[in-house]
């Protein structure tokens, strides 16, 4: 459980990151807590790291425009979870304790878990769910993509191999605004076997006008569907079961394991999907967001 | 001295356990933090990436030829040098610490390369070339005893290793005679106790005079049984191999007596390169290719009277032991042979007790080892027989416990001392059991599931080894070579200021030996606590030691402090023969030791220092036949654990404890995850020696219970291939998963065996906790008709379960 040779790099531009990255026989190390391991297994043999901490510009987080909470690629975390501005997207809080263990968290960085885009993992569906915009540089140079479009499938999404992700930007909350979210791992801190992440947004008056509704663990990927249509088949998460059920069926398609086959995972998407619905539905018709 | 303590802050942490100031600061001594040997090269070991294979060839050229490589071995070097490890049976299933000819698991080793680093080490072990030839593999124990199973052994011609029929008591006509007769097959998992520090080795092969000789470094803890298994393979005599354990060993829990075959693999190693070489191993390797505790596949049953007495019991019972009969094996199958009737009157018993090789890797000791199995099965089976016969669990229990001591079973086990109905009223009434009744009913009334399980479990402690020749036919044992007993080595000295020093061979990993000695010998002396100091110490060359040596069985509480008590009585005799020239010659037999001082019954007293420094500066003044010696070296090895008789019967453990455990668990309905509401375990060790390592054990135990009941193991794919290689997919119980509320408590039946009355408490609800949870879960899910009969379960085998029975 050795890393096999390779050269290590922490340049103190982007340019530079670039640079290191031309030629495609690098790879950027964040956090490193899922590349290392990859290393140590010799499952993945770069020639090159490049370690991207040191980029002033990349350890910026905050407030960005009118609404929306940016985060930059060396940004742990642990940090955006203690930060108190990413409280105005309720999602982060929400989600953040389950991505494994504190320990990890404070070494693991935001971006790192979206551009890694493990299918079971707990930041690309709150970033697919809410439609953040992933900004990435490369030898083209910069561009904007959606979250959804940004992650292709299982540890795979559009960025290159001489590409860099360099920040995310989810948008803040609203008034109508609804969250959901819900995993179940073997043991706490593990991938789960089912998550959901949804929101619901409610009118003044209270009929919904938008509900989305991200699954994780169940495909090859962080998958999102438009669920308006199924809250109108109900409130509470009885009623919504029959409707979760069927999405559950055509929704969930990963092969499964041990921990959890298909079927088992079907039955967990369901259950989840129609308590947090009901549940954000509920919290956005009292303004309360996540409580 | 309470001024000074006045003054100084109050301690921020006060240890509980001597050793653990050292650990908790990061100044343990693990082998990794020893560097014993100059120049010292390191390991990498090359192992099979296929359960089941022929070895076409294995090339070492290239790695070989790799810079910063000093030796790289294989197949030809092991056969070349090393004979089979001598077996516990005759099977005709060699053994070499790598696969030769070919391999029989994934993880199996083929060869070992020695460079500067473990960086170059595994740069140069991806060099080696392997042509394999695939064949068939076999994983569990019923598919390893299939007719047309895959032979692993093709000189033995089968995959059963041993294959033993043993009938205690008119077994036949119980049964015929049975107004009942309940029958049930369960299966047990394979998982182990995940220690910590994985296995480490340091090897030093030199040509000396006379011959080779191998010192070697290891955190082995026994049996020590081992020793000369592990010279026999290098063709060496036992005294050839000296073997060194560091004090300190992260864990082991039984998993750590199979690195003995890493030992000789690695003293070859050092043979080639010419230099001392150490190997750590990994967590990929030591998820593959260490050990765990067997699986077993097994078939009981009950024949019972009209009143729900057991008359009768059968046991048929197939251990998966892996590819090997690595030794200690079979041993998972005779551990509990004395206790095999568990807590239960029951006069006549017949077993059938088998192994079975299989492309796994090979099994030994587990925390406890053979019970978790044995019970899985019997206490299933109890369960299973109330619901056949609509009694309450609890109530037929009751019917069928022991109620006197000692009590001898059908199969040789001489029960020391217990209260088994005492315990059991003690753990149904911290549990609460009216009210765990009463949230059932709530659940159930709101389609929920809720469910209580019991077990009751004898714990036995202090093995007599002799337990192992019941593998081998009555009249095929070799006589004058029986093997018997359980011996324990305990030094002793005193230094020329009184200060006490024990010495433990104990080889403990973790367990907090120096901490109850240390106590042990204190009170024994009479003295303080300061006062005594304990050193844990374990060189072959040096240390006393006998095949019984080590850690394992729980044998420190029942015999190393026994051998504490007689070397502490040595010491007091000279002491107090040496006080006696201090107080006019009083008769020494009257001398009192207590509070630091030796004391006449009318109360004058000398410093106990003061008369260790008679035997130290002034030993002539000591009375005619006095040594001078504060020095003594005591052995504790009870009689009551002789050789398996004639007729099969063994006492297979000197102490037998109890555990009476009810576990009540909570499974959400939707999800069907599971949920541990209460548990309440209570213990009988006989003497406390230190509450809170007693604690200690009976925590980690249930834990480590927990894990094989609900998280942990060994799976593998049809193809063989192991699942479970990382802790991605072996998944350890943590805190988070122990927060369910634990009621712990005790009774004290005192062993009349040992001088303190103690008996062994490593393991018992390791041995309890999983069939108390699987029948927690069985009672919950009853009402779906759903029967429960393996482990682990969580709720994707709930979800199996359910969807199975839609589908029936
Ligand atoms: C025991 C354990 C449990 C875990 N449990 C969970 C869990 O429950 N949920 C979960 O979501 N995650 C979990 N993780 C993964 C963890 O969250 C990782 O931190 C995260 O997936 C990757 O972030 P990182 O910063 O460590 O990235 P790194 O490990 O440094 O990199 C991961 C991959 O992404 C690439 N990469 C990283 N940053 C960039 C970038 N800016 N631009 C382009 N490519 C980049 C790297 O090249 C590499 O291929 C767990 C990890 C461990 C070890």
């Amino acid at each position: 459980m050795k890393a096999a040779p390779f050269a290590y790099v922490r340049p103190p531009t982007l340019d530079d990151v670039l640079a290191e990255l031309a030629g495609g026989d690098g790879k950027v190390l964040a956090g490193g807590q899922s590349l290392v391991p990859v290393l140590a297994m010799r499952l993945g043999r770069p020639a090159t790291l490049i370690d991207v901490t040191a980029v002033p510009e990349l350890t910026e987080h905050g407030p960005t425009g009118r609404s929306g909470y940016r985060v930059a690629a060396a940004v742990r975390q642990r940090v955006v979870e203690r930060d108190p501005a990413a409280q105005d997207v309720p999602l982060i809080p929400m989600a953040m304790p389950f991505v494994g263990h504190r320990e990890l968290r404070s070494r693991g960085t935001v971006c790192g878990s979206l551009a890694h885009a493990d299918p079971a993992a707990e930041l690309p569906a709150v970033a697919c769910c809410l439609d953040a915009q992933v900004e990435v540089s490369g030898p083209g140079g910069a561009r904007t993509v959606s979250a959804q479009e940004f992650v292709t499938g299982a540890m795979t999404t559009t960025a290159g191999p001489e590409d860099v992700l360099t920040a995310v930007t989810f948008p803040t909350a609203g008034p109508g605004d609804g969250f959901g979210f819900a995993e179940i791992a073997r043991r706490h801190g593990d991938f789960a076997l089912a998550g959901v992440v949804c929101r619901v947004h409610v009118t003044g008056s209270g009929a919904v006008d938008s509900a989305v509704l991200t699954g994780f663990g169940i495909s090859d990927r962080a998958v999102t569907r438009d669920v308006a249509a199924l809250l109108a088949t109900g409130e509470r998460e009885e009623d919504l079961r029959p409707a979760t059920i069927e999405l559950a069926a055509e929704m969930v398609d990963t092969g499964g394991d041990t921990h959890g086959s298909t079927g088992y995972r079907r039955r967990l998407f369901a259950v989840l999907a129609a308590r947090e619905l009901a549940r954000a539905l509920r919290r956005a018709r009292e303004g309360r967001t996540t409580t | 001295m309470s001024d000074m303590t006045a003054e100084a802050a109050p301690p921020r942490w006060t240890p509980s356990r001597d050793e653990d100031a050292a650990l908790v600061a990061g100044r343990g001594r693990f082998l990794d933090d020893l560097d014993p040997l100059p120049g010292t090269l390191v390991a990498a070991v090359v192992r099979s990436t296929r359960p089941h294979a022929r070895l076409l060839s294995v090339d070492l050229s290239r790695a070989r030829a790799h810079p910063g490589v000093a030796a790289v071995i294989g197949p030809d070097e092991v056969r070349a040098a090393l004979r089979p490890f001598p077996l516990s049976t005759g099977a005709a299933m060699p053994y070499l610490p790598t696969g030769v000819d070919k391999v029989r698991f994934v993880g199996e080793p083929i060869a070992v390369v020695v460079a500067t680093d473990r960086y170059v080490a595994e740069d140069a072990a991806e060099l080696v070339a392997v042509d394999y030839e695939d064949l068939p593999a076999v994983s569990t124990a019923r598919s390893g005893l299939a007719d047309d199973a895959p032979l692993l052994h093709d000189d033995a011609g089968s995959n059963v290793a041993t294959d033993r029929t043993f009938s205690f008591g008119d077994l036949d006509e119980r049964f015929a005679a049975a107004a009942h007769v309940v029958t049930r097959r369960y299966e047990f998992p394979r998982y182990s106790s995940v220690p910590m520090e994985c296995y480490s080795v340091i090897a030093h092969w030199t040509e000396q005079d006379g011959g080779p000789f191998v010192e070697a470094w290891a955190n082995f803890h026994g049996p020590f049984s081992m020793v000369p298994v592990m010279a026999g393979a290098l063709r060496i005599p036992t005294s050839r191999l000296r073997l060194h354990v560091p004090a300190d060993i992260g864990g082991s829990f039984g998993i750590k007596a199979g690195i003995y075959p890493y030992v000789v693999l690695l003293a070859l190693a050092s043979k080639h390169a010419g230099t001392p070489v150490r190997w750590t191993e990994d967590r990929v390797e030591h998820l593959t290719a260490s050990s765990s505790g067997a699986d077993r596949a097994m078939e009981f049953s009950a024949a019972l009277d009209a009143e729900g007495t057991i008359t009768a019991l059968r046991a048929d019972l197939v251990d998966n032991v892996g590819a090997y009969l690595r030794p200690p094996e079979p041993s998972t199958l005779y551990r509990c042979f004395g206790n095999i009737t568990g807590p239960y009157r029951i006069d006549a018993v017949g077993i059938r007790a088998r192994a079975v090789v299989t492309n796994t890797m090979p099994t030994g000791l587990n925390r406890g080892f053979g019970g978790q199995q044995l019970y899985f099965g019997l206490e299933r089976l109890l369960d299973d027989v109330a619901a056949e016969l609509g009694l309450d669990a609890v109530e037929l229990r009751r019917r069928n416990l022991i109620t006197s001591f000692p009590h001898e079973t059908a199969t040789g086990g001489v029960y020391d001392s217990g209260d088994y109905l005492a315990a059991l009223d003690l753990a149904t009434k911290n549990a609460d059991l009216p009210e765990l009744e009463r949230r059932r009913e709530e659940a159930r009334a709101a389609g929920a599931h809720y469910g209580i399980g019991t077990a009751l479990v004898v714990d036995p402690s202090g093995t007599n080894i002799g337990y192992v020749g019941l593998a081998t036919p009555a009249e095929q044992r070799t006589p004058g070579r029986d093997k018997s007993g359980s011996t324990e080595h305990v030094r002793m000295s005193v230094d020329p200021q009184g200060v006490v020093t024990v010495m433990l061979g104990s080889v403990p990993q973790g367990q907090g030996h120096a901490t109850v000695a240390r106590k042990v010998a204190a009170q024994r002396l009479g003295l303080p606590l300061e006062q005594v100091r304990c050193v844990i110490d374990m060189d072959t060359a040096t240390t006393p030691w006998t095949v019984t040596s080590g850690s394992y069985s729980s044998r420190f509480a029942p015999l190393v402090t026994s051998a504490v008590v007689a070397a502490a009585d040595t010491v007091a005799t000279t002491v107090r023969a040496a006080a006696s020239t201090l107080l006019d010659d009083v008769d020494p037999d009257t001398l009192v030791l207590a509070d630091g001082e030796v004391r006449t019954p009318d109360g004058r007293g000398v410093k106990f220092r003061h008369a260790a420094g008679v035997v130290h500066w002034d030993p002539a003044a000591l009375p005619p036949g006095v040594p001078a010696r504060l020095y003594a070296e005591a052995e504790f090895s009870p009689r009551e654990t002789r050789a398996a008789t004639a007729d099969d019967r063994i006492n297979s453990s000197l102490c037998y404890g109890f555990v009476a455990e009810i576990v009540a668990v909570r499974i959400d309905p939707d999800t069907l995850e599971i949920s541990v509401d209460r548990v309440s375990s209570v213990h009988d060790a006989g003497t406390v020696l230190d509450q809170t390592l007693l604690d200690g054990q009976v925590y980690g135990a249930l834990v480590h219970g927990l894990g094989g009941a609900a998280y942990e193991e060994f799976t593998h794919a049809p193809s063989g291939q192991p699942t479970a290689a990382t802790f991605l997919d072996y998944l350890c119980p943590t805190s988070a998963e122990a927060g369910f509320e634990l009621l712990t408590d005790h009774v004290v039946s005192p062993s009349p065996l040992t001088p303190l009355g103690a008996k062994g408490c490593g393991e018992g609800s390791s041995m309890s906790f999983p069939v108390a949870y699987a029948n927690a879960v069985a009672d919950a899910l009853a009402p779906l008709g759903i029967d429960i009969t393996s482990l682990p379960l969580h709720g994707e085998v709930l979800h199996q379960l359910l969807h199975d029975r839609k589908d029936a």
